[in-house]
């Protein structure tokens, strides 16, 4: 079946089988591999990505779900050659990362926060409480709490930045 | 997973006429139950027909007493309604522990529901305010909709369209949730209601169900103090890796007297 969606600003369409998961779609078909696939079950959050402006799992939504919506991913927070995002420089600064596998995840969770709190500087225990969905096997989160913590703020100084 | 055939319907009637015509069709919802278990391959449905298309399933509404949410409604949506907040502050509350914030996205009251995982949160909320659930064909209490595990009182192809809760006097909810998955471990939804005290229990047994013995000591006293006395026997109740069900028959009246505590 064919499907057609907005991706970081860019329409694609590609020809799909229905049982296609929208996360090897990304990845396999668009080549956008900076969506990560920790643990295929819904748990881990490295699949996170932005469906109209809400944080989903990619690997728990059928390619097929997607026809017609507006999808960002990592690739999209940023331009490709331009400075990072102040999230990204926030996880950069605070040490928010190890390995770097939950990353992507991490930061997209973390935008996806910025943005159900109207854009408003975060605390600590909101963070913990939201970011329960997505697991850091390295840091212990201690640096991905501090990271989003100064993000949130980051982003308060730099209103034309997106999200 | 198994290939499938995908539909994407635009009306209930559409949505009808593909299940009939399926040799075994499947509705999705949200998908956040569907397809984790389709790719685990415990489910291999020859069609399934995406319901995300159909307009008019989703949205809050708060009439009076009165609190409708939409079949196709997020729980996002229910945790962050400032009409539920205000009209049933209890059930915005369970709908903001369900799952993740992911999950909570895509997740919808109307799959939850009629998918009844013996450990999700919503039939708490159903039975313990006494809730009815609307679907194509009838209006269904929620004390006759939650029947067994994994089963309800809805037909081959009936689809709920819509959930009414009454506003209770004062209700809370309180859950012990596993550490992992967020599901109920034990859930209690206790309430206050014009028809009197509701006590319903969820992730403890097969299904949902009401315990009458802490409901009557309650309508005497409504204290945390009135049901120490009253233990639910672990017979029937579910145990598994996450507890025993010596541990669940515990759990119940733990947590029915934090959620006693919050009502206040």
């Amino acid at each position: 079946m064919k499907i057609s969606f907005t991706i970081n600003g860019k329409q694609e369409t590609g020809e799909v089988e229905p049982r296609t998961l929208l996360v090897e779609f990304i990845r396999y078909e668009l080549g956008l591999t900076g969506t990560h696939v920790g643990c295929d079950t819904s748990q881990c959050g490295a699949c996170t990505i932005h469906m109209n402006g809400r944080s989903v799992k990619a690997c728990t939504l059928l390619a097929a779900q997607a026809d017609g919506q507006d999808i960002t991913t990592i690739e999209g927070v940023a331009p490709a050659d331009g400075p990072l995002h102040p999230m990204q420089e926030a996880f950069r600064d605070n040490h928010g990362l190890q390995c770097g596998f939950c990353t992507p995840g991490m930061i997209m969770s973390a935008l996806a926060m910025v943005e159900r709190h109207n854009g408003e500087a975060l605390d600590e225990q909101t963070i913990r409480e939201e970011l329960e969905g997505n697991l850091c096997r390295c840091t212990g989160y201690q640096g991905i709490v501090k990271a989003i913590e100064a993000g949130s703020k980051a982003m308060q100084g730099a209103p034309d930045v997106q999200f | 997973m198994y290939n499938f055939k995908y539909k994407k319907v635009s009306s209930l009637d559409e949505a009808q006429q593909a299940f009939d015509a399926a040799d075994d069709g499947t509705f999705m919802a949200g998908g956040m139950t569907l397809i984790p278990t389709m790719k685990q391959r415990l489910a291999m449905p020859s069609d399934v027909i995406d319901l995300g298309g159909i307009d008019g399933l989703s949205g809050i509404s708060v009439d009076g007493g009165t609190v409708t949410v939409g079949a196709m409604t997020c729980h996002a949506d229910v945790a962050a309604s400032e009409g539920v907040q205000k009209a049933i502050p209890a059930l915005a509350h369970l709908a903001s522990l369900i799952g993740d914030p992911q999950v909570r996205n895509r997740g919808t009251i109307g799959g939850s529901i009629a998918n009844n995982d013996p450990a999700s949160d919503y039939p708490g909320a159903l039975v313990g305010l006494s809730a009815t659930v609307h679907t194509t064909k009838k209006k269904i209490a929620a004390d006759d909709f939650f029947t067994d595990l994994f089963e309800t009182a809805l037909e081959e192809g009936e689809l709920i369209t819509k959930v009414t809760f009454p506003a209770p006097k004062i209700a809370a909810y309180r859950k012990f949730p596993n550490p992992a998955s967020r599901y109920s471990v034990v859930g209690a939804f206790v309430a206050k209601t014009k028809d009197g005290i509701r006590v319903a229990i969820t992730g403890a047994g097969p299904t949902v169900f009401r315990v009458s013995e802490m409901e009557q000591a309650l309508t005497s006293s409504f204290n945390a103090d009135a049901i120490s006395n009253i233990s639910v026997p672990a017979d029937n109740l579910n145990g598994d890796l996450h507890a025993t069900a010596e541990y669940r028959a515990h759990l119940i009246g733990v947590m029915v007297k934090r959620a006693i505590s919050d009502c206040g």
